[in-house]
């Protein structure tokens, strides 16, 4: 049986913020990263943070997605930060060898969201 | 040595589970958190080669004690296609799907033992050992 399980994405103002809670399987991390580009949709949402403080476990699955979703995102105008690897999970992930590329990350959604809002303010500029 | 826990591997959700147990049993040897970290991963790298290219079967855990030391020793069983070329499989940067299985290299980087046997149309065994320093 499939659960039905949500990982609740968050708006304030143009930021979508989602914070993962949950023990991420595969469809799971599939219907996520479906959730997040619906609501940038929706929203318009010029930058997405995505916090992983409460993930124990990045394998190269979940890596693949996260990595997938930020390149989504890009192409639909939203730049996207990671935020919360564990010091753990950042050993692990180096090790392994699995790469986080093209993501941003950043230490805490405190950090991320200033990241985020120098890199709208950056872009407001060039167009002025 | 007898058989700790046993893990059916059979969907993704089993995948969790032998993660969870890797890591449960991992902190219960008193292994910090960066190897709890290291072993989870690994187990969900070899329980998802098995959902992937065997669609079924097994990861058993056990304790190892030797003279005076304490491991951790996970054995992932499968009787699904077996690989053919181990050295190819065995090499960086060779994933046949992306983040969908394989990551043996990396797997193996993360534990202190890695032992791999497979036979073609037979099935694949991989062994990983993690002691306590």
């Amino acid at each position: 049986m499939l659960q039905v399980e949500q990982i609740p994405i968050l708006k304030i103002d143009d930021f979508l913020i989602t914070s993962i809670q949950v023990a991420l399987h595969d469809k799971l991390a599939l219907s996520f990263q479906d959730g997040v580009l619906r609501k940038i949709e929706h929203t318009n949402a010029k930058g997405l943070i995505i916090d992983i403080t409460a993930v124990d476990v990045v394998d190269s699955f979940i890596t693949r997605i996260l990595v997938e979703t930020a390149a989504m995102a890009r192409m639909m105008g939203t730049k996207t930060v990671l935020v919360g690897l564990r010091p753990d999970v950042a050993i692990t992930l180096t090790e392994f060898g699995m790469k986080l590329k093209g993501i941003q990350t950043a230490l805490d959604l405190e950090r991320g969201l200033a990241m985020l809002r120098k890199e709208i303010e950056m872009d407001n500029e060039e167009f002025c | 040595m007898d058989i700790e826990k046993s893990v059916l591997i059979k969907d993704e959700y089993d995948i969790v589970t032998a993660r969870s147990t890797a890591k449960q049993m991992a902190a219960e040897i008193g292994l910090g958190i960066v190897d709890q970290s290291r072993i989870a991963t690994a187990v969900s790298e070899l329980a998802r080669n098995i959902v992937v290219y065997a669609g079924k079967g097994v990861v058993n855990f056990q304790w190892l004690s030797e003279n005076d030391r304490n491991g951790l020793e996970i054995v992932a069983v499968d009787s699904g296609p077996g690989i053919a070329d181990i050295d190819w499989a065995m090499t960086d940067g060779y994933t046949s799907g992306g983040g969908l299985g394989i990551g043996l290299p990396g797997t193996k980087r993360l534990m202190d033992e890695f032992e791999i046997e497979s036979k073609v149309g037979r099935g694949t065994t991989i062994t990983i050992r993690k002691w306590k320093r």
